[in-house]
């Protein structure tokens, strides 16, 4: 270990997130592979171990005997400064080497406001910024995860992006790298050689003119570069790669246990919900793959958790004879079985019931929207009944708490819905004082709201923004209408979402906004201990770009959005006919009930969408 | 099944894992060489494993003590390889018995220390350091429950010895371990407070032996 770091770690906060010899860490000779990747994740250690997707690549791409790929987290505040004063660059956990000696540094971007944390990271590992001041092929910048479905913002700064799934993708982009580097291509050979294969977009093949109100005239490919890149996935799950022996941090992180994946994209459908619609098709995996995996993992792991991983668990056709299958393993062995993302009705409390037999924790609904009519126009399936039946169920089940899930600022929302916010949460305190056996532990009831984000790739992709000051009148007609004690309220901040508002639909311009905040200390501003909201302002402000140009703008259904060559395999014209039917309040029935004909299918080659 | 124990070392980049953070990691690492830690009785029930003596972040061991019960009968050897195959790297089972002494009985615990300096030859301050050492009292100012505290620590040390390495200044002593315990790091500490001139830019500390309150080695 570096001389340097073993003065430093001693002294700041949880230092073994910097010194990898985990568990199950992939050690490879670096002379006897032809490619160092540095897989970096722009968030804290203990985000990016909780994550399966930087689990599942890093294990496939190991799986290259010619690859060498290592992990890089972004540093806490104090052992940013740390590094900085002892002139250490960011390195990489396994070998402890720079980053800049890697071939290729590869970023997982889940959300937007990690792009910042990008930068920093590039920065602190001696690499330009921008890939223009990059001539070389090596080391090259790429970018993959769900922040890059509109990469515009970013695309001055990475040379290629990922699209859709990685596990057959960035192999063979790997492996394409590896050829070149050894026959000694220029950059930009590598680049569009890479751009034929599906799911790589390179964005400076890619030219964008704009009109003079700030809409984009034109978004001109090359010659001979696909027009429309199609995102890639992969279609066989079971055959997918998933690591029954992922690392096992020495350290406390965010999830620390067994995730299985249950199945990729969501039946549902609602209008709002960016990832309802961008992992599609529906593919499930089968749950007898499922509990062998989970299985294997526990024992590779010793984990005392598996947690059910899907965008909504209920509709997992099997769930039953999946919990049966690992609760039979895991009973006895005192291994828990977490199921998140359950819809809120009956068949949940049963599950739930089964799994959680002694301990009984909050029941969770994400409802979304105030009224019937507000839910029908998001495409958000739950009705007042629903919600009050569940509870009654639970409540006579012993459960006493419940989290109410919402947002505010929704296409259509009227202060009529606010209110109606409040009068559900008085109906379940009443439904509670109807059912509750045991009424002396009294009952809490949590309201949460967000500011609705309007996300590229989904219905709402056109909408505008509230402005903060439009959340906040919102947020405080909420409280003044909640009224009773055992409710409580809770919402989130404005500033953070319009920032996010503006990054995801934004265009290449606001890269100039990316570098400003970052050049001015912005990293890790996903974290409110970092976040600034007046360094995003000043950043707009002195790059001479309007925020609510793209945050609170209702862009005309005729523009050229940023994102146009993004094909993620939902055609817009079946997004433009969800936003018309949301404005008519108009149900589109979930994809067990009638496939829309959404357009994900054709990515499908051997396979139906399980829809 | 009885209780057991593990001395373990503790080295390389497994001296930042913390306490907490390795009683969890023990944990996992028997579960994955396929045994079954026994759990407490009782309503909030948790695995019956304890460490003693924990070491402070950044200091190794070669010398660690873990207690533990199974739910099973277990060969000691069988269990040592198996259990080795399961660390995250720097920890490793040198030996696995039944435990007879309770853990509380160490008193000394003999250290290594390493004393860097960055501007000066080792050999330099090694007669300086010594004597400081050989001192009557050492006082120092002590961070305690109940806010700073003046404590004699040499009292603490059983015996200290110097000698000087081409890249460092090496310390071989004897420090209480309980009753009281003194942290070694308060070695170079002291000289920080009281001699400055004498401190090492980095010291790095590594615990060697476990001792009786007669100086026989403690199992
Ligand atoms: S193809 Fe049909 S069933 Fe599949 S996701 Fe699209 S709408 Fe749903």
């Amino acid at each position: 270990m570096d001389k340097r770091l073993t003065r430093i770690l001693p002294r700041v906060q949880k230092p073994s997130r910097y010194t990898g010899g985990e568990y199950n860490q992939i050690l490879k000779n670096k002379n006897e592979v032809d490619l160092r990747v540095a897989f970096c994740f722009p968030d804290t250690y203990e985000i990016g171990m909780s994550n399966l997707g930087m689990s599942i690549l890093y294990q496939t791409m190991n799986s290259l005997d010619s690859v060498w790929c290592e992990r890089v987290f972004a540093p806490w505040g104090d052992m940013y400064e740390e590094m900085k004063k002892a002139g250490i660059p960011l390195y990489a956990l396994e070998s402890g080497d720079p980053v800049s000696e890697f071939d290729t540094v590869m970023f997982s971007i889940g959300y937007e406001m990690a792009y910042t944390t990008v930068l920093d990271m590039l920065d602190m590992a001696g690499i330009p910024l921008r890939s223009e001041n990059r001539p070389d092929l090596l080391p090259l910048v790429c970018a993959g995860g769900s922040a890059c479905v509109n990469a515009e913002p970013m695309a001055p700064f990475i040379d290629l992006f990922f699209l859709g799934e990685g596990e057959e993708l960035d192999n063979e982009v790997l492996l394409l790298l590896r050829k070149a580097k050894m026959e000694g291509w220029s950059k930009k050979e590598f680049l569009r050689q890479a751009a034929m294969i599906q799911g790589v977009y390179v964005p400076s093949l890619y030219d964008v003119s704009y009109n003079g109100n700030g809409t984009i005239r034109a978004i001109t490919p090359e010659t001979g570069v696909p027009a429309k890149v199609k995102k890639r996935i992969v279609e066989d799950l079971d055959a997918a790669p998933y690591p029954t022996d992922p690392i096992v941090p020495s350290t406390e992180v965010v999830h620390d246990r067994v995730s299985l994946e249950l199945f990729r994209g969501c039946v549902r459908g609602c209008r709002f919900c960016q990832a309802g619609y961008i992992y599609r098709p529906i593919r499930s995996k089968k749950p007898q793959t499922l509990i062998r995996q989970g299985i294997e993992a526990v024992q590779n792991t010793g984990h005392e958790e598996i947690s059910l991983l899907s965008l909504s668990t209920s509709d997992y056709r099997p769930l039953s004879e999946l919990c049966d299958g690992l609760l039979d393993y895991c009973e006895s062995r005192s291994v828990g079985l977490a199921l998140p993302s359950l819809r809120a009705d009956n068949f949940s409390v049963e599950i739930m019931e089964k799994i959680q037999k002694v301990r009984k924790s909050g029941l969770t609904f994400a409802v979304e929207g105030g009224s019937q009519r507000l839910r029908d126009a998001i495409n958000k399936n739950v009705t007042e009944e629903d919600v009050l039946n569940t509870c009654a169920l639970a409540f006579s089940g012993g459960w006493n708490s419940v989290k109410l899930y919402y947002m505010l600022g929704l296409p259509t929302e009227t202060d009529e819905d606010i209110v109606g916010i409040a009068e559900m949460s008085e109906k379940i305190l009443h439904c509670w004082r109807m059912n509750a056996k045991n009424k002396s532990r009294g009952v809490r009831i949590t309201v949460s709201t967000s500011c609705f984000i309007p996300k590229p790739h989904s219905p709402f992709q056109w909408e505008a923004q509230v402005s903060a000051e439009e959340y906040l009148r919102r947020v405080n007609l909420l409280r003044s209408s909640i009224k009773a004690r055992n409710v409580v309220y809770n919402w989130h901040d404005a500033e953070t979402s319009v920032i996010e508002a503006a990054l995801s639909r934004g265009d290449r311009r606001l890269a100039d906004v990316l570098e400003e905040v970052f050049r001015n200390g912005g990293r890790l501003e996903a974290w409110t201990d970092y976040f600034r909201y007046e360094r995003w302002m000043d950043a707009f402000a002195r790059c001479g770009l309007d925020i609510s140009f793209y945050a609170s703008r209702e862009r005309n259904v005729t523009e050229i959005l940023p994102w146009d060559m993004i094909d993620m395999g939902v055609r817009k014209s079946l997004l433009l006919r969800e936003k018309e039917k949301a404005y008519r309040s108009e149900l589109t029935p979930d994809c067990r009930k009638a496939c829309s004909a959404c357009g994900a299918a054709s990515l499908l080659k051997g396979i139906q969408c399980d829809g | 099944m009885d209780k057991l124990r593990m001395r373990f070392s503790k080295t390389g980049r497994a001296v930042y894992i913390s306490h907490l953070d390795l009683m969890h990691t023990m944990q996992r690492a028997i579960a994955r060489a396929g045994y079954s830690l026994k759990y407490s009785e009782g309503y909030n029930p948790h695995p019956q494993i304890s460490i003693a003596l924990p070491l402070s972040v950044g200091m190794s061991s070669i010398c660690e003590i873990m207690d533990f019960r199974l739910n099973e009968e277990i060969d000691t050897r069988i269990f040592r390889d198996k259990v080795n195959g399961c660390f995250p790297e720097g920890i490793l089972a040198t030996e696995v018995y039944p435990a007879e002494r309770k853990s509380s009985l160490i008193k000394w615990l003999e250290i290594e220390g390493t004393f860097e300096y960055d501007e000066r030859r080792p050999e330099e301050v090694l007669d300086s350091v010594a004597a400081f050492f050989d001192q009557e009292r050492i006082v120092v100012d002590k961070k305690s429950k109940r806010g700073m505290t003046e404590t004699d620590i040499r009292p603490m040390i059983r015996s200290i010895a110097f000698s000087s390495r081409e890249d460092a200044l090496m310390v071989h002593a004897l420090i209480s371990a309980a009753d009281p315990t003194l942290n070694p790091e308060l070695l170079s500490g002291a000289l920080r407070q009281l001699k400055p001139e004498l401190a090492p830019d980095f010291a790095s500390y590594c615990r060697i032996e476990t001792l009786l309150s007669d100086g026989e080695i403690f199992r």
